[in-house]
């Protein structure tokens, strides 16, 4: 008996360390291969030089990317924290209980939603109807609404995790409300606020669908937010697609990498300094 | 019940509270309070838990407010004024400071912590501020401990540091009263006692309310003593009658620990 | 009774705290309007998209929409026909091959994690999968293109574009949604489950797989949804390797359509009565979501269990 269900067990046990390495092995020959094909390409002109007629580097593209993360985080930040300041803050009077659970069904949606169809309203609302044509500024509302659910979530919870003793104190000494979120509360909260946006950096950054139909497919650097502008993701898309060049696709496929794992190791740097 | 005003005439009446009613829903919490609170002087309220003494005075400075389903009736005056009506409760609390059960000082420096109120009210000149951080901590009993790390973080200091700390906060914003709801059940006895001496210097310039579930310390700091039983108070007298020759059998059975 | 008058002249309500007061509501009605964004946003997509997209729908008939074979919406042809049978059972398959195939290696990658790996072994699998997660889906479509497609051309034939590749992309791509969620659900498993049951003498497999993991169910079962809601969802690593054609898929090797990839190609393009079939494809995938979603719930309100993730 002891015999029989051992064999079952170590068999059991093979599967799950095959598996797992499954997992492993995926992920090293996906990065192995991208860099050993890739990384050779990659020059500081590759990385500098414009992308026209006479050269196929990727400065604007890291240029647009760049421009369309901030302006995306300029719009989507203030409104997440502001949102989540209202849920968590301003939430006791019963008669705002129906607005607040129209506002979490909202963003619980939206988390859901693929990118192409927001991609697609984007395209119809912003780039369409409201003229702003292929844009970055359409491309970073567009960008901003998907982050959203993301940013209100974490602020949510870095909100709710400053003690309520902090807020009776702050008020017994005559602090009113507004003080004592922009004084204590927000103040405690901002290492899981910085966490969330930086984290919807790395979203954006490797965000595709969307831009494609918002911000387009322009060569050069946007000038300004009405221009049209390829981001990196975009551009990658492009090279694999229309099979333009795979040298510089792999190059760009392994500076994507590149940007996404230091942004990753900045969150967690982030995450393990705060834990003191 | 009957409210016993102490024949020392000499002090005045700092809070009154008439008729007072309090609600948490559907449970009443107060039922007919009427006391008056007199200046300068240490105010013991007692009872068993779930009396009512806490939610009295977290009425004094309106922090039941914060409370979604609070329904309060009758009036509480604060030198005759009535706290809801004739006060902005930002003013109100800026007079009737609040140090609580369980130390809770901010995640900032020590000197941020006893400036913060003063700033919050208005005061930005520095050579101001250090003034007032200087002599509120000394008047609280903490300076010469911490005078060489103001700019230390607060929670770096032990439990007693940091609720003579809290009290410092309280001095800055310079009140008329200080409540302490339960201010030593948290800490060691060689705090509490720190605390207590402490009790007995500021009530000579402020008048101090404070709740706790030890008679003892009622007993040793406090100059009048209320006891509380089921949201009303059933014997308000000067301490030493009350522990002594108290009027109501239900003080005696408290005092005595027969039950409490 | 005389009362003290302390000293100081404004003890009553004064003009000052009427300001603090105004700007204390304005800044509230402030912070209102910024959570009333989130429920803007989705109000007008939701409002734009089936705006555009239902009217056709009707035109053509639902179940003609739905059921029809035939994608020829050119408007130079001399009947565009509006069927999207072919999408839509490529991303059926696409997302029920991708997520069984995610959820296995996935979930038990997460008990390995947990349960099984050697605490080394934790610190270089656990960054690996964060790796995972973070790569962008475009990278994963570009991989899929060089390396998938042509092996699954050498090994099984032409054109390598197929439904397998995208089932095999797509796997990759949920494994570490899936892991790490499991992974959450198994780590909530109060000990004493754990221990009473190998107090009871059952191994540590069999601990695992019959107290743990149906423990830890409503966790797990959230992770193969939030799993599936991103295989559906994807689209430009679906289009590098899927093959794009708008027959009817009749084997794994078959070059496929997915109901995203509908959209996306040919949305640079399209005006008119097309152009609204796109969005009704877009109406269509939405529905699907939202039935996911559906779904979910009600699986996790039935599944019960002690995590509450």
């Amino acid at each position: 008996m002891k015999n029989k269900n051992r064999l079952g067990d170590n068999f059991l046990k093979a599967i799950i360390w095959m598996l797992s390495f499954i997992t492993i092995g995926f992920l090293i020959w996906i990065l192995l291969y991208i860099f050993i094909k890739g990384l050779p390409h990659i020059s500081l002109r590759f990385l500098t030089s414009p992308n026209n007629s006479k050269n196929d580097g990727i400065f604007p593209m890291i240029y647009n990317t760049f421009f369309i993360v901030l302006a995306s985080l300029a719009i989507s930040v203030p409104l997440g924290i502001g949102a989540a300041i209202y849920l968590v803050e301003y939430s006791k009077p019963s008669k705002t209980i129906k607005v607040i659970k129209a506002v979490r069904f909202a963003v619980e949606t939206l988390s859901g939603i693929p990118s192409i169809l927001f991609g697609l309203f984007g395209l119809i609302f912003f780039v369409t109807i409201l003229k702003f044509g292929f844009s970055i500024l359409a491309g970073a509302l567009t960008l901003s609404i998907m982050v959203l659910p993301t940013i209100i979530r974490t602020t949510e919870e870095a909100l709710k995790s400053v003690p309520d003793s902090y807020r009776e104190g702050s008020f017994a000494l005559g602090a009113t409300k507004l003080i004592t979120i922009k004084k204590i509360i927000l103040p405690s909260a901002i290492p899981g606020i910085l966490t969330a946006v930086i984290l919807s950096i790395g979203r954006i950054v490797g965000e595709t669908a969307a831009v494609y139909l918002t911000a387009g497919t322009g060569r050069n650097i946007a000038s300004g937010f009405m221009d049209s502008g390829r981001t990196l993701s975009v551009h990658l898309y492009i090279l694999a697609k229309e099979g333009i060049s795979f040298d510089k696709a792999y190059a760009t496929a392994a500076v994507l990498i590149i940007i996404i794992a230091i942004i990753n190791m900045t969150a967690s740097g982030l995450a393990t300094r705060m834990k003191k | 019940m009957m409210n016993k005003i102490a024949n020392d005439a000499t002090n005045n009446v700092k809070f009154s509270a008439k008729q007072l009613n309090l609600w948490y829903g559907d449970v009443q919490a107060l039922k007919d309070i009427n006391i008056d609170i007199e200046e300068n002087e240490v105010t013991a309220l007692i009872g068993p838990s779930g009396c009512g003494k806490s939610t009295f005075i977290k009425t004094l400075n309106r922090m039941n407010d914060l409370i979604s389903n609070v329904v309060i009736k009758g009036e509480v005056l604060l030198d005759g004024f009535n706290i809801y009506k004739d006060f902005d409760v930002v003013d109100l609390r800026k007079r009737v400071g609040m140090v609580f059960q369980k130390p809770n000082p901010f995640p900032m420096s020590i000197y941020d912590n006893v400036a913060y109120g003063p700033r919050i009210h208005g005061i930005k000149d520095k050579k101001q501020l250090n003034d007032i951080v200087e002599k509120s901590l000394k008047n609280a009993a903490l300076w010469n401990e911490v005078k060489d790390r103001l700019k230390h973080n607060a929670l770096s200091i032990s439990g007693g540091q940091q609720q003579r700390l809290c009290i410092a906060r309280v001095l800055a914003i310079e009140p008329e009263v200080v409540l302490m709801d339960e201010p030593t059940s948290a800490l060691d006895p060689i705090s509490t006692l720190k605390i207590e001496d402490l009790i007995h210097e500021l009530k000579e310039k402020y008048t101090i309310v404070i709740v706790t579930h030890n008679m003892q310390q009622a007993g040793r700091i406090s100059d009048k003593t209320a006891f509380f039983l089921h949201g009303s108070i059933v014997e308000y007298e000067d301490t030493e009658k009350i522990f002594s020759v108290p009027t109501d059998s239900r003080t005696e059975d408290y005092i005595t620990g027969r039950f409490g | 009774m005389a009362f003290s008058r302390s000293q100081g002249i404004d003890k009553v309500y004064t003009n000052k705290y009427k300001w603090v007061k105004a700007r204390e509501s304005i800044a509230e009605k402030a912070l209102f309007l910024c959570a009333l964004v989130s429920v803007l946003a989705l109000a007008l997509i939701t409002a734009y998209i089936f705006i555009k997209g239902t009217p056709i729908i009707f035109k053509t008939g639902l179940s003609d929409f739905i059921f029809n074979k035939n994608w020829s919406p050119d408007p130079a042809n001399a009947e565009p026909s509006f069927g999207i049978l072919p999408m839509i059972l490529a991303s059926l398959f696409a997302t029920i091959g991708s997520v069984t195939a995610g959820s296995f290696i996935g979930i038990f990658t997460a008990v390995f994690l947990v349960e099984i790996a050697p605490t080394f072994f934790v610190k270089i699998l656990k960054p690996s999968i964060e790796l995972l997660a973070g790569i962008p889906s475009v990278v994963f479509g570009f991989f899929g293109l060089v390396v998938i497609v042509p092996l699954i051309r050498e090994h099984f034939g032409p054109p390598g574009n197929s439904l397998l590749a995208v089932i095999i992309i797509l796997t990759f791509m949920i494994l570490p949604t899936i892991i790490n969620i499991s992974q959450t659900a198994i780590k909530a498993v109060p000990a004493e489950f754990k221990e009473g049951s190998l107090a009871l003498g059952a191994s540590h497999i069999q601990t695992i797989f019959k107290v743990i993991l149906p423990a830890a169910k409503s966790g797990i079962l959230a992770a193969v949804v939030l799993g599936m809601g991103r295989a559906i969802g994807e689209t430009m690593a679906v289009i590098l390797v899927a093959g794009n054609s708008t027959l009817m898929p009749k084997s794994l090797l078959s070059p496929v359509r997915t109901l995203t990839a509908n959209i996306a190609l040919e949305m640079g393009y399209a005006f008119g009565d097309h152009e609204n079939a796109l969005f009704a494809t877009g109406v269509i995938l939405f529905i699907f979501i939202m039935l996911i979603n559906i779904l979910f719930s009600t699986l996790v309100n039935k599944a019960g269990g002690y995590n509450e993730k």
